[in-house]
């Protein structure tokens, strides 16, 4: 570890590393580009270990600090989900975005030979999406409940759920029963098509009648408050 | 003496959810050999609201107070680690006067995480008056919150592309104030703890942890710069106006408990000083101007302005009905949070609401990683590193 705080890596290092692990990697990758100043590459499920290791031992990238694995849902592509994997280069002071597309029933290789740290965050997505990871020592549900059904951050998981619980006072336990609204779910969906021009900074511009009140003062600008 | 067959069973205890130094929901497994843990398995997830799901189905604006309730300890870093993504996607600047309100809150978030975490780590490990002095200073800081946005933990102050009201002028001097008395309380609690015996005994090796480990693992601020990496986001990856100001990174030496206690001492003097610039530079000519950009279409116009102008007017509605949108991309920003690296990773589709919203709690990192701090301690160290890998609920189950 340097002692002094290395410089934040600038667009063209960037490119430098991106072309780096292209170089090295070669088809075990299907893209690699700098998008908002951090590294992202593409890979598929059979590749990711190689790519990990790769970014944690090559001298140029050390990637040695694990911090986050997340999915993403996509119902409408052919391969569904997309395990989002992010690691952090203290050394090279510099993130890398990693991602494989997954489709439903495939399972994707545990990494956590490479990272311990990556053990709650494959559960969260098995939990979560539904995403198998294969050689995990331990895949049970993280977040929710004991004995949940289903996988609540996929798209065609309902915000409210299917169940909800209450303690019931007669059986002296806490009970499970279908979800019953008091009020229909509000989806507002405001989105319009319109779109307008770019927006400017506005000029002070005098209303129309403003002229007449300009000769009284400056009492004259607030009357219209004052009246309603 | 006589060969007895007795088959000896590990113990395995429930620890909580309802334990007071689990911090929380936590229910914690443990298998005991005598009083040494031999494996550690926290349940997660009692206090779990899925905060991800519901800021998929609301605007971007909607979805900041969703982040006061991560950490409830420090609000306003979370909503800090959110605006800078949707910032970061909108490619808009914030205004100056903005960030360094924003910077002088978050520091205001890390001495109320911090008061908090010191003092109840060492109410854990049997002192029971630091938490009494800290927590009446966190009062003062709480009003603080609450003289800015209205709320005292709840803040939803930080807005995409600034903040939402300015500071009224005399609680800027007000918390200059504040930061010329602070640092006696900080040295009154330091008298109390550092040097003494029973703290250091159950503090000291305890949650022994090496740095390559706790990168491997995913740590992240205090935890790793108690093992002697000076690897803090505020220096390493500047965001906002920190590049302007001067502090120094606190690091420790053996990456335990101890450790890790004073490098949040040393953080909090070193937030108090920045705090100090913060509001120099706030009531000096530099820091004046606005503290929300002008695009009205990402915030909203003053209210005054909307009594008189029919365009403002229009745009106000539509801004709190549609809401803004956000470029398509994703984007991951994190912030140097007092627990650590707090990130979100935001996936826009284009439309008015985030398509996927991922956040990163430092505390999932940390508490996942106990199986393998607490391994071979005495039960009595387990709230002792549970206390000092300070955990907060609301962010690890979100």
């Amino acid at each position: 570890m340097n002692s002094k705080p290395a410089e934040s890596v600038d667009a063209a290092d960037l490119a430098v590393m991106a072309d780096h692990v292209q170089a090295h990697l070669g088809d075990a990758v299907s893209e690699v580009k700098v998008v908002h100043g951090q590294l992202q590459i593409v890979t598929d499920k059979d590749h990711i270990l190689e790519v990990l290791r790769f970014l944690r031992d090559d001298a140029n990238c050390r990637f040695v600090c694990f911090t986050d694995i997340c999915g993403v849902d996509w119902p409408e592509r052919e391969k569904r989900f997309e395990v989002v994997y992010h690691l952090l280069s203290p050394y090279r002071n510099a993130r890398v975005r990693i991602k494989v597309p997954v489709a439903e029933g495939e399972s994707v290789p545990s990494c956590i030979e490479i990272f311990p740290g990556a053990d709650w965050y494959e559960r969260e997505v098995w939990d979560m999406y539904g995403v198998f990871f294969s050689g995990h020592p331990d895949l049970r549900r993280i977040l929710t409940d004991y004995g949940f059904q289903g996988h609540p951050l996929r798209k065609d998981f309902p915000v409210t759920g299917f169940v909800e619980v209450r303690y019931d006072e007669d059986k002296k336990r806490v009970v499970y029963e279908p979800v019953n609204l008091q009020q229909a779910w509000r989806a507002f969906d405001n989105l319009s098509p319109w779109r307008g021009e770019p927006w400017q900074p506005r000029q002070e511009e005098v209303l129309p009648g403003d002229e007449k009140a300009q000769g009284q003062g400056d009492q004259g600008a607030e009357a219209p408050g004052k009246d309603a | 003496m006589a060969e007895t067959d007795v088959s000896v069973r590990n113990f395995t205890i429930n620890f909580g959810p309802q334990h007071p130094a689990a911090h929380g929901v936590l229910r914690l497994v443990l298998e005991l050999n005598g009083e040494v843990v031999e494996r550690a398995d926290p349940h997660i997830g009692l206090l779990h609201r899925g905060t991800e799901k519901l800021i998929e189905t609301k605007t971007w604006h909607q979805a900041v107070p969703y982040f006061d309730r991560l950490d409830y300890v420090a609000p306003m870093n979370q909503e800090h680690a959110f605006v800078l993504a949707a910032e970061k996607l909108l490619g808009i600047e914030v205004p100056y006067r903005a960030q360094v309100i924003r910077v002088l809150y978050s520091e205001i978030g890390r001495l109320l995480n911090h008061l908090l975490n010191v003092t109840t780590q060492a109410m854990d490990v049997g002192a029971l008056t630091p938490p009494l002095w800290g927590f009446e200073e966190r009062e003062k800081l709480m009003i603080f919150y609450e003289r800015a946005s209205g709320a005292r933990m709840h803040a939803a102050y930080f807005r995409i592309g600034g903040v939402h009201q300015d500071l009224p002028p005399d609680l800027i001097d007000d918390i200059g104030e504040f930061c010329e008395t602070h640092p006696k309380v900080l040295q009154d609690i330091e008298g109390l703890l550092t040097d003494n015996r029973i703290f250091k005994q159950r503090n000291v090796d305890i949650g022994k942890v090496t740095l390559e480990e706790a990168f491997a693992r995913g740590f992240s601020g205090v935890m790793v710069r108690g093992c002697g990496a000076p690897w803090d986001l505020r220096r390493a990856q500047p965001y906002e106006c920190y590049s302007d100001l001067d502090f120094k990174v606190a690091v420790g030496k053996n990456g335990d408990c101890y450790d890790r206690y004073l490098v949040r001492m040393e953080e909090m003097y070193q937030s108090v000083h920045i705090m100090k610039q913060c509001v120099e530079i706030l009531s000096s000519a530099k820091g004046q101007g606005e503290v929300l950009v002008g695009d009205r279409r990402i915030a909203p116009p003053r209210r005054a302005e909307m009594k008189t102008s029919m365009e403002a007017l229009i745009e106000h509605f539509k801004l709190v009905t549609e809401g803004l949108k956000v470029p398509e991309g994703e984007v991951y920003a994190a912030v140097e949070a007092p627990k650590g690296e707090f990130g979100v990773y935001l996936v826009s589709d284009g439309s008015n609401r985030p398509y996927r919203c991922k956040i990163r709690a430092p505390g999932f990192a940390h508490l996942a990683a106990l199986d393998f701090l607490s391994r071979g301690h005495m039960l009595a160290d387990v709230s002792a590193i549970i206390g000092s890998i300070d955990i907060v609920f609301g962010e690890i189950d979100r």
